[in-house]
């Protein structure tokens, strides 16, 4: 111990000082790090790429077809499924219930990969032509979301006391009132359509999305941060647009998501239960009403709107999952 | 005589919880804040420091009472001119760094705030400049605009809030428990960038602290609160060395001594707070500098060092 001297020790060089002070910069902004995480996510991965496989035929499926979709062809009703090369298999031949159609008719050259309905009408475009509704509902949900329920719920979280006070107490008494009982109105006054779905929609659709969107601005709104802007002097604008927005964007767009589907099925369920949208029309829900009818004798009718409607709905939720887990890690198993 | 750059009236700030209950956060409060000076109100939680500074600022409107700044009244409703005179001249440190910056922000953007909100610059090349100028002189380097404040230190987080602070040039910064939320050597790299800041711009601050030790070694007067009242003010010398009020003699007395063998023979005293009514007390002056919050039966015990019933040895 003795022979430890003074000069032995030297002053660390303020070099070193500096090396704690840098910051290394991961260059991970909030959007890439959630792709990072979303990407990691397989179901969430297998949706999206579900997603667009059924956009793009939804764009371009009624033109890959031989028919338009509301064509009628007498001499083509009920014809199940047929699709060039697979036939050679035993699989979509066209046959149905031991017999096929196509022979006993003598259309031999002719395929309808969908089949046909009982009006010979071609299944593969219609079906196509229903998801294109499908995916304009799921816009107009979408863009309900963000205008009304972004709005009201920002406004009635930030600025609260008694502007919050009434406006939770409108939104209680139009959740109050059952959907379908709107959705019968709206048929009574206009016709059933899509004008009334859209209505609907406008009514009673953004309800959940202002209720989560307020819940998170009162969380913000109490934080330092917001203060600190207050005593700069920021205006309620500035702050609902520059400290509140950019901190609940991940769960606006996690509730998108989820509202995306919900829209798509509501949307099916009005037409199955006839106050939708009505034939010649196609929608996922028309189809699906109408091939019901014939389950039994035809399954091909309901069958492909069915596996389109569910894979859609289906790949939404995955998706919609695989977004809440990458933008908040720890909401995982909520 | 020195210049008072804040002149604070019986300012009240009462919160109704509900019909039935009113919490009197900030209870007729009157000081003089004096220009270039570190003036420091101490207290337990809850005894309305922190309240007093935002009301200061304005994030609260304050129920009554009339406040001076540098001659303009800061009270009541203001004028736009008035208001902005406020946000620039006026400016506050928050207490938690980890909460007080917008995680989705960057120091650019954060720190230049104040800025775009006052519209105060014109071009973006300028707007940058004034940022990076102001993050030196906290002790941040020009690599840094670019980062979210998730990347830094609990003590660079707190300077990139002293740095939002000062970009506006105030002339009084409200600095609230700044130090409270960082670790012990970082408390002192903060408390001495704010004195050198304080220093070399003139500054005036007001420190809203509960950690006495720090607060004695910074300050130039004190203020002692206690359920919303200034219980004793006075310099650092009529505080620490000659307390009068049993409250701050109580709170002394918590003070951990840093000698193991002292720390093992301090007594501390406990408060009874249920046998004093601050409402009835006067501000009683005792020199110039050191007043105390008594009624003249109250004040007269003091003198003569009785202060039983509400000091009791633990």
């Amino acid at each position: 111990m003795e022979n430890i001297t003074k000069e032995m020790f030297t002053p660390v060089s303020t070099q070193d000082h500096q090396v704690q002070e840098m910051v290394f910069d991961t260059g991970a902004t909030f959007f890439k790090d959630a792709w990072k995480r979303f990407r990691k996510n397989k179901g969430g991965v297998i949706g999206l790429f579900a997603i667009i496989f059924i956009l793009t035929m939804a764009l371009i499926g009624p033109m890959l077809g031989t028919h338009i979709y509301n064509e009628l062809i007498a001499e083509h009703i009920d014809l199940p499924a047929r699709v060039p090369f697979l036939e050679n298999f035993g699989i979509f031949d066209g046959s149905v219930n031991g017999f096929n159609p196509y022979i006993k008719r003598g259309l031999t050259d002719i395929y309808y990969w969908f089949g046909t309905d009982n009006l010979g009408r071609d299944l593969w475009a219609r079906v196509w032509m229903g998801t294109r509704i499908s995916f304009f509902v799921a816009f107009v949900a979408v863009a309900i979301d963000v205008v009304f329920g972004i709005t009201y719920g920002l406004i009635s979280g930030y600025f609260g006391g008694k502007v919050d006070l009434v406006m939770q107490r409108v939104v209680e008494v139009i959740s109050g009132i059952p959907n379908l009982v709107v959705v019968i109105l709206l048929v009574l006054v206009l016709k059933p359509g899509l004008t009334s779905i859209i209505l609907a929609l406008m009514i009673t659709g953004w309800i959940s999305m202002s209720r989560v969107v307020r819940s998170q601005t009162l969380k913000i709104k109490e934080m330092e941060f917001v203060l600190a802007a207050k005593s700069l002097g920021a205006s309620s604008f500035f702050i609902i647009a520059k400290e509140v927005l950019p901190n609940i964007i991940g769960q606006i767009i996690v509730m998108t998501m989820f509202s995306i589907p919900s829209a798509i099925f509501y949307e099916s369920f009005l037409a199955f239960i006839g106050l939708g949208l009505q034939p010649p029309i196609a929608s996922l829900g028309v189809l699906i009403s109408r091939g019901y009818l014939a389950m039994l004798t035809y399954p091909h009718m309901v069958t492909f709107p069915v596996v389109v409607l569910s894979t859609l709905m289906l790949s939404f939720n995955l998706v919609a999952d695989g977004l809440r887990d990458a933008f908040d890690p720890k909401m995982k198993g909520f | 005589m020195r210049n008072v750059i804040l002149q604070v009236d019986n300012l009240k700030q009462y919160f109704r919880i509900d019909r039935h209950t009113t919490t009197r956060a900030v209870d007729n409060v009157s000081f003089k804040v004096y220009e270039g000076e570190i003036f420091s109100v101490v207290g337990e939680s809850g005894s309305g420091k922190s309240t007093l500074g935002r009301s200061l600022i304005r994030i609260y409107d304050a129920n009554a009472g009339e406040v001076t700044f540098l001659g303009k009244k800061i009270t009541g409703k203001l004028n736009s001119e008035t208001t902005r005179f406020l946000r620039k001249n006026m400016q506050m440190i928050f207490q938690d760094p980890m909460a007080s910056l917008n995680p989705r922000k960057k120091v650019l953007d954060t720190v230049a705030f104040g800025l775009d909100v006052a519209k105060e610059v014109k071009t973006k090349e300028e707007r940058k400049q004034r940022v990076i100028e102001v993050l030196k002189s906290v002790g941040l380097s020009e690599d840094h605009i670019a980062r979210y404040p998730h990347m830094f230190s609990g003590g660079q987080r707190q300077r990139i809030g002293v740095a939002r602070a000062l970009v506006m040039d105030p002339k009084f910064i409200i600095a609230d428990e700044i130090i409270s939320a960082l670790d012990v050597s970082i408390q002192a790299q903060v408390i001495n960038l704010m004195r050198k800041i304080q220093k070399e711009k003139g500054l005036t601050l007001m420190f809203i602290a509960h950690d006495l030790s720090m607060v004695r070694y910074i300050s130039d007067r004190v203020a002692v609160m206690h359920l919303g009242h200034i219980v004793e003010m006075g310099t650092v010398e009529d505080i620490y060395e000659h307390p009068l009020h049993p409250y701050t003699k109580s709170l002394l007395s918590a003070i951990p001594h840093p000698d193991p063998d002292s720390e093992k023979l301090r007594k501390r005293v406990l408060y009874h707070k249920q046998n004093i009514d601050y409402n009835h007390g006067q501000i009683q002056s005792l020199n110039d500098t050191h007043t105390v919050l008594a009624t003249k039966e109250e004040l007269d015990a003091w003198q003569k060092g009785d202060y039983s019933d509400i000091l009791v040895q633990m």
